[in-house]
């Protein structure tokens, strides 16, 4: 036992030595919470847009003011002809295009009718979907105010309620992801690499030799990483809960439970990619593409699984972020306990066992 | 076409030492070297680790500016030539530096290329060094795929390739069997007669013998500077082990 | 000069017998390019929706019907009371519930007012927004369905209507994936000037033959260019490969000319080929350089615009964008491709590009003479 707290010692002077790396890795999951929490957001609002007013009467002009008000638009540009609207596009700033007829005013006054028209840049095709909405509500509002003596009768109206997450606050969904990105990160990639660094560098040889069982050398350059990713998800839980106004709405036991679970499946698929490489570069890009990436893209996250062909949905199953992700969520947001969650916990604990048996197998082989 | 600085005669001194200091903040990794190399000399650095032989190569070589003191290699400066140093020598570190993703042909055509040789010169060059060596059937392979001791001999061809006027060995010899060590020795006695100057540094003491005139630096100085015969003829010692044994009792500093 | 080029063909034929690097130019962006569009799909369909219906009248089964219809919705359950939907949405067997009441039917007619209720998982905002968004459009237009049966309306209607049509340009079927696409393919020119680079430069000085370098007559800035060249080529060449998949998986052709688009990228490789260069002054490992380069370009692309729309960015998160080449290019692409945008509209970026491509080299260059 003393050999082997000599070793953990011995890994935990690498990294402390190397403050570069130890910073960085500190800092990835704070910066990574602010950028999501305080930069990122789907949420539409400030889009630029351009009109086309043909009318120039009261009624565009009070429309126009009305969408100016709005924190969704700010007026930008007047164009002065139909061609116009292609160049604005062009030059890349405004989002959509609010064109009005000429005689505008005129054609409600006597047909209780008029036109708009919304020309909107669908290069993102949510956004624009999203501002024609918007924009159609704005106008929709200004008519109904209009017409606010003359009442509709049979007026369906719709109360809406927003469950988990009344104020659609971005950070509900992204925290998870973060945890899960972040120990990918930092035990999958910076494990493997440490272990087959030494190989490159000759120096695993030496270890070989000494007395201490090859598999405890393993373990002992995983340790670090492991008390390095708890400082990390605590950082991230502090995070989101001061800063962010994320609650942990189930049992915080529970939650570091199944992170120090998902911790150690990131560190044995460490050690897996370790055992098949000799050189770094390969490790971290067996790392990146194999793992980081596909975290990222097929957990959930980012990106909803329903939406994914079914080729992309069978093969996120096999992607342990995606459980994790899900328990995350559940436990953090919905308040879930144990009973909601034990099928993930054990497809989770299952997976590592698997890893960790296939790592072990592997290891053993290229020691014969 | 030779220069004012360039014109030497036979016997002249082609590296030039006057109290040659380096300091790292307190430390005085090299402390007032002054010493000549002349023309053709095979010239032994030696000293154990730590003495600052591979600190005073690098001065020389262009690679780190002296703390103090005065240099010229090759006749240039080495506070405001080593451009032109760079050009007149060559240079086999301690670990052979050769490109192992490089084939052996590769290899000397890049080295002949950067020097400035031509494509002609790099091709007889290269039939000629293969020759010597015996390594024809090796020329397309890659590097990394040889034995140390191929690898150690076509580093020094290699590192004499453009045919410099000084060619400065670091610990060439490290980790080769004896025999090999021995051919490698023969390369250098047969490049020393094209007149060009070895300045090789070497913790093997009795490697001290094949050179013309040896050095042996203890923390930083020079604690001795002769040929091998007089050194010890001086230190009454049978070996150059033994000069240097009783030059290193009186050593402050040790390994690394 | 000629030192150039041996130190070019040294370069070259390094890296392509070097299998990481060549695994990483053809296999991610193939990987990139064909499973992040499909996955990344933010089109809202498929919204699982459960339905209480506590009227059972022809009104409300008609409105079911109506919602079913649109697409946009997947019906998964008809529970019977509105908890037994919560439980389903806990379960995340739904999105969201439509609620109708007892009497709607009734309310609707008589009172001439009715009430629904929705309520949506709101985990995900997007989702949330976007599903009641929809279903919301959808009982407006049904309302006004109602109404129509009622009531006679004259030829001149009472009721003042403003008539909203809408058309989508550039991307007029709404396809995600042609908005991902440019977005992935400079992330991938990205990964290969700024990581690949520094890592190149960094191994170089782990294994020592920096040094062997450094006595030769090779000047600084030829190593340096040597070290650039084959990774600025390689840039240029990742991204054609990245057209031709784009072209091929997707059918993306770009609107722009092909000539506009590598002007700027050539350019663009510029500025982040010295990002690399600086990164790897500051590094003396691989794995230190990895994490580094790796740390930087996150924050560049997840800033960028990539997912997320800059605009709705706050305001000093805008002000950090500007200083960040990753969303220039990303803006370019998208311009270039989606609108057809010339050189002329996008001289502004370029003129921002090239100055970063001079900053970013000369602070690594002064960087690098400062080594001995």
């Amino acid at each position: 036992m003393k050999q082997f707290t000599s070793f953990v010692k011995k890994e935990f002077y690498h990294i402390f030595r190397d403050r570069r790396t130890l910073f960085i890795l500190l800092c990835m999951p704070v910066v990574q919470i602010v950028i999501f929490g305080f930069a990122l957001t789907n949420e539409v609002k400030n889009s630029r847009i351009a009109v086309l007013d043909q009318s120039n009467d009261l009624s565009t002009t009070a429309i126009i003011h009305e969408l100016d008000a709005s924190r969704y638009f700010e007026v930008q540009d007047r164009l002065h002809s139909q061609a116009d609207i292609e160049s604005a596009f062009r030059r890349g700033k405004i989002r959509m295009v609010v064109v009005f007829p000429q005689g505008f005013r005129e054609d409600l006054d006597h047909f209780n009718k008029a036109q708009v028209q919304l020309v909107a840049d669908a290069s993102d095709p949510n956004v624009a979907t999203t501002l024609i909405n918007y924009a159609s509500a704005v106008i929709l509002d200004y008519q109904e105010r209009v017409t606010d003596d003359k009442k509709l009768p049979y007026s369906i109206q719709t109360e809406l309620r927003m469950l988990y997450n009344p104020q659609q606050k971005g950070a509900y969904s992204f925290v998870p992801g973060v945890m899960a990105m972040v120990l990918m990160l930092v035990c999958t990639m910076m494990t493997a690499i440490t272990i087959v660094r030494e190989k490159e560098l000759g120096t695993m040889e030496v270890l070989l030799v000494s007395p201490i069982q090859p598999l405890k050398i393993i373990i002992a350059k995983a340790v670090p990483y492991l008390l390095l990713s708890l400082v990390n998800i605590a950082s991230i839980l502090l995070l989101s809960v001061f800063v962010l106004d994320v609650p942990v709405n189930g049992s915080l036991l529970l939650l570091i439970a199944e992170a120090t679970l998902f911790t150690i499946t990131c560190l044995v698929l460490g050690l897996l990619i370790s055992s098949a490489t000799d050189s770094q570069q390969t490790a971290m890009f067996i790392s990146l593409t194999g793992m980081f990436l596909p975290t990222v893209m097929l957990s959930g996250f980012m990106f909803p699984i329903e939406n994914m062909p079914v080729a992309l949905r069978v093969i996120s199953n096999i992607v342990p972020a995606r459980w994790f992700y899900a328990i995350v969520r559940d436990v953090m947001i919905k308040g879930a306990g144990i009973e909601a969650v034990w099928r993930e916990t054990l497809i989770l604990l299952g997976m590592t066992l698997v890893l960790l048996f296939l790592s072990i197998r592997k290891f053993k082989i290229r020691l014969a | 076409m030779k220069s004012k600085e360039e014109v030497i005669t036979e016997h002249d001194a082609v590296i030039r030492v006057d109290r040659l200091t380096k300091r790292f903040g307190d430390f005085i990794a090299v402390n007032e070297l002054s010493f000549e190399v002349k023309r053709g000399e095979i010239f032994g650095f030696l000293g154990a680790n730590g003495a600052g032989k591979t600190t005073a190569m690098r001065m020389l070589c262009g690679l780190s500016l002296p703390s103090s003191g005065r240099a010229t290699v090759a006749g240039f400066d080495v506070y405001r030539q080593t451009e032109q140093i760079k050009r007149s020598i060559g240079y086999m570190s301690q670990k052979f530096s050769l490109y192992e993703d490089l084939t052996v042909k590769e290899n000397m055509r890049f080295y002949g290329g950067i020097y400035g040789k031509t494509d002609a010169f790099i091709k007889e060059k290269t039939n000629s060094i293969l020759d010597q060596l015996r390594l024809q059937k090796e020329a397309n392979k890659l590097v990394g795929s040889l034995p140390l001791g191929w690898k150690q001999k076509l580093a020094f061809s290699v590192a004499i390739f453009h045919e410099p006027r000084i060619v400065f060995l670091d610990e060439p010899t490290g980790g080769v069997d004896p025999i090999t060590r021995r051919e490698f020795w023969n390369m250098i006695y047969q490049a020393a007669k094209t007149g060009i100057t070895i300045f090789v540094t070497t913790h093997y003491m009795d490697e001290a013998e094949y050179c013309n005139r040896v050095s042996i630096m203890v923390d930083g100085r020079i604690e001795a500077l002769d040929t091998p015969k007089e050194l010890k003829k001086t230190f009454a010692a049978a070996t150059m082990n033994d000069v240097f044994l009783k030059l290193a009792r009186k050593a402050e500093r040790s390994g690394d | 000069m000629r030192s150039l080029r041996f130190l070019l063909q040294k370069e070259f034929r390094q890296i392509f017998r070097n299998p990481s690097i060549l695994r990483i130019i053809f296999i991610m962006p193939m990987l990139q390019l064909l499973v992040l569009p499909l996955a990344a799909d933010y089109e809202m369909k498929n919204i699982k929706l459960t339905v209480v219906d506590e009227d059972h009248s022809t009104y409300s089964r008609h409105l079911v019907e109506k919602i079913t219809a649109s697409g946009y919705f997947t019906l998964t359950g008809y529970p019977a009371s509105y908890k037994s939907a919560l439980d389903e949405v806990e379960a995340d067997k739904a999105d969201i519930i439509l609620a109708i009441p007892a009497h709607f039917e009734k309310d609707l007619v008589k009172e001439d007012a009715a009430k629904l209720f929705i309520a949506a998982n709101a985990i995900n905002g997007v989702k949330a927004g976007l599903g009641s968004g929809y279903l919301q459009g959808i009982i407006r237009d049904y309302n006004r369905e109602i109404r129509m049966e009622w009531i006679q309306l004259p030829r001149l209607s009472p009721e003042t209507s403003i008539e909203v049509t809408s058309s989508n340009w550039f991307n007029p079927l709404l396809n995600y994936r042609t908005f991902m696409v440019p977005g992935i393919l400079v992330v991938l020119v990205t990964m290969v000037g700024a990581f690949l680079s520094s890592l190149n430069i960094v191994r170089e000085k782990e294994i020592g033959t920096i040094e062997q370098i450094n006595v030769t007559p090779i000047r600084k800035y030829h190593f340096i260019l040597g070290k650039l060249i084959p990774f600025w080529v390689l840039g240029l060449l990742i991204m054609t490969v990245g057209f031709v998949i784009a072209r091929i998986a997707y059918g993306i052709i770009p609107m722009g000319s092909f000539l506009t688009l590598y002007i700027f990228a050539a350019v663009y490789l510029l500025a982040v080929l010295g990002l690399g260069l600086l990164v790897s002054t500051y590094t003396s490992n691989q794995q230190q350089a990895m994490l580094i380069s790796f740390f930087l370009m996150m924050i560049f692309i997840l800033l960028g615009g990539l997912y997320t729309s800059i605009d709705s960015m706050p305001e000093w998160a805008q002000w950090i964008t500007k200083f960040n080449p990753v969303s220039y290019f990303i803006d370019v692409m998208r311009l270039v491709i989606l609108k057809g945008s010339g050189l002329r509209d996008i001289l502004r970026q370029l003129l921002i590009m090239g100055v970063f491509a001079v900053v970013l080299n000369g602070w690594a260059v002064v960087n690098y003479r400062k080594r001995n």
